[in-house]
């Protein structure tokens, strides 16, 4: 069988949006009162065909299509896989979640495809303008999916505020991807590496690169640009929170990853040293953010600022550890934080009547198992030994200590530690007796978890436990990644400056 | 390597122009209250991005650039499709467009 690439290459993104498609057509001649759970099924169906397409690509080597816009390598396979695990995770635990209250959840599952299929375009794209294609599709669908419950009043706000902000972030991206394009005449992004050498304007690339960071900035919530965070994920639903908290942000990572180590690896010095500020400053607004809420959601909203932080502190590192490094705790962070989602899913229901630390008091009697999982999710994301969160960070700082960022690392410690007083705070109210007064109104036994989000809650914990116990094979697979986003890289270096081998990094980045 | 432009006005005056069209959206964008008036700021942005598009695409002699342009105004048009329907529903639930008012979720 003799497929061109155009055809294979893409492919995981074409099974996604044909199978978005599909659900929206049969959901149009569903009756309103038919139960939309098959069309759930139907959606996770997709989504796991697309991630064995993708695993499979893996032994096809390096696929290029649509002129060389879209590369897959085994740097977006990571990441394919990786979004693809979220979303099945996410459909999982979400597929009773709209029943009895939301006729139109329908839409629910074929916007969850598309999204999917936007942030992997993103991840397999090496030309700014399918980059560009990519994030519009994963936000497009974001933005209405966070405003999904919609006689919500905190909802339909959620969905306002981030479409607002985020667009507002696209056109500081584009602004940088029109700036590049000016300075080195092409928005490929290994073009862009070998025009850079040759730039007559490197102010000007320099710029292009900041207004890209702030655009990508907005989109992982790092610190200056995370405001939209608590409200959106406050008043968005839980399982979409726990979706767009992970899936977008990872798949904007890895296109800031290929942007700064294949785009600008000339200007590694200056960008390295922004990333350093936004590292720190993301880590401590968010953990001190964190401190004072009340609010489950909102605590992790800010704790995945924070999270953000620890992952950006990567990109100071030197490329091969940096990346995987980067790589790695992505995966740990999306199979923890996608859990802790689909626990908060399951407290709150679709009304989130139980949203606040109060009313998690004394979970542990009502709902053991629950509030078991949702421990252990928030002992993941402390950082404990045993957890995907420990060699998580354990691999950034180590790979920040390794380029000499010492300070950084300081930072990153100290932060940890702040961390740990809000996590434990939720967790010690978990396993506290409520008082008199929250007894008398205690709530009417809760629902069982069904099957499907008993799955989806399996596998993420799961997943996190591999990752804290037997990180070798995600690891081994984030370095293949790492070594293959380098490749690119030693392509797109030697013609941009001769004689400035990859592997001998500019060894005045360490002189800080 | 620089190209040569055979034309009166300079390209940079075309990019200072854009540049301080984005200005503005920034401007309005913070500034301003109304919902919509906050979202034309956002086209604003995008437009001055397509004006930099082009100018580049010009001083380059290429088309890629003015593609670029043809892609960007496609997305802006679905997004606000999306947007306008947001926006609606907001002042369904609501019945405000004044950011200012819509703050359920304050800290």
């Amino acid at each position: 069988m003799n497929l061109p690439a155009s055809f294979i290459a893409p492919l995981p993104e074409t099974v996604l949006i044909v199978t978005g498609v599909l659900v929206m057509l049969i959901e149009a001649v569903l009756k309103p009162a038919t139960s939309r759970k098959p069309l759930g099924w139907l959606a996770i169906a997709g989504t796991t065909i697309a991630g064995l397409i993708s695993a499979y690509q893996l032994r096809l080597g390096t696929l290029t299509a649509f002129s060389g816009s879209i590369q897959v390598d085994a740097f977006s396979i990571f990441f394919h896989l990786l979004i693809g695990a979220v979303v099945v995770a996410t459909l999982l635990g979400s597929l009773d979640y709209f029943d009895g209250h939301a006729s139109h959840a329908g839409e629910y599952f074929a916007l969850v495809l598309f999204g999917a299929s936007g942030m992997m375009l993103m991840t397999c794209s090496v030309d700014l303008l399918m980059v560009f294609i990519g994030l519009e599709i994963s936000s497009i669908s974001t933005y209405i999916l966070a405003g999904f419950r919609k006689g919500e009043g905190t909802a339909v706000e959620a969905s306002i505020k981030y479409f607002l902000l985020g667009s507002f972030a696209t056109a500081f991206f584009l602004y940088g991807i029109a700036l590049a394009y000016g300075a080195t005449g092409s928005t490929g992004i290994a073009a862009i590496a070998a025009g850079l050498g040759a730039s007559a304007t490197p102010r000007m690339a320099f710029l292009a690169l900041a207004m890209m960071l702030v655009g990508l900035g907005f989109k992982v919530s790092a610190a200056p640009f995370h405001l939209w965070t608590p409200d959106v994920y406050q008043g968005a639903p839980a399982p979409v929170v726990g979706l767009m908290s992970t899936a977008p942000k990872a798949a904007a990572f890895a296109v800031l990853l290929r942007i700064t180590f294949c785009g600008f690896p000339l200007m590694q010095q200056r960008w390295s040293m922004l990333l350093w500020g936004l590292a720190a400053l993301s880590m401590t607004i968010g953990n001190l953010g964190a401190l004072k809420q009340t609010d489950v959601k909102r605590m992790l909203a800010y704790s995945s600022i924070a999270h953000a932080g620890y992952l950006l502190a990567a990109f100071t590192a030197f490329p091969q550890a940096g990346i995987s490094a980067a790589c790695f705790y992505t995966a740990a962070y999306a199979a923890m934080n996608v859990g802790a989602f689909a626990v908060v899913t399951q407290v709150g229901g679709y009304k989130e009547t139980l949203r606040s630390f109060e009313d998690y008091q004394g979970l542990a009697m009502r709902r053991p198992v629950l509030a078991a999982l949702l421990a252990f999710f928030l002992l993941s994301l402390i950082g404990i030994p045993f957890t995907g969160g420990f060699f998580g960070k354990f691999y950034v700082f180590a790979a920040v200590l390794q380029a000499g960022h010492v300070w950084l690392a300081v930072i990153g410690l100290i932060n940890s530690g702040v961390a740990c007083f809000y996590y434990l705070r939720l967790l010690s109210s978990i396993y506290t007796r409520p008082g008199e007064t929250a007894s008398a109104t205690t709530p009417a036994p809760a629902p069982a978890i069904s099957v499907p989000a008993g799955i989806g809650l399996t596998l993420t914990a799961a997943a996190t436990l591999l990752l804290g116990i037997l990180p070798g094979h995600v690891l081994h697979l984030a370095n293949s990644a790492s070594s293959s986003l380098r490749a690119t890289y030693a392509i797109a270096a030697p013609s941009a400056s001769p004689g400035n081998s990859p592997p001998s990094l500019p060894s005045s980045d360490n002189s800080r | 390597m620089v190209p040569t432009t055979y034309n009166l006005v300079p390209t940079a005056y075309y990019l200072i122009l854009a540049a301080m069209l984005f200005s503005i959206g920034i401007a309005a964008f913070l500034i301003k209250r109304n919902v919509i008036t906050i979202f034309i700021s956002i086209e604003l942005m995008l437009n001055a991005v397509n004006l930099t598009f082009v100018a580049f695409a010009h001083m380059w002699h290429q088309v890629s650039g003015q593609i670029f342009v043809f892609f960007v105004m496609v997305v802006a048009a679905a997004e606000a499709a999306v947007g306008l329907a947001i926006i609606l529903s907001i002042f369904r639930t609501r019945e405000t467009l004044n950011v200012d008012e819509i703050d359920l979720m304050k800290s």
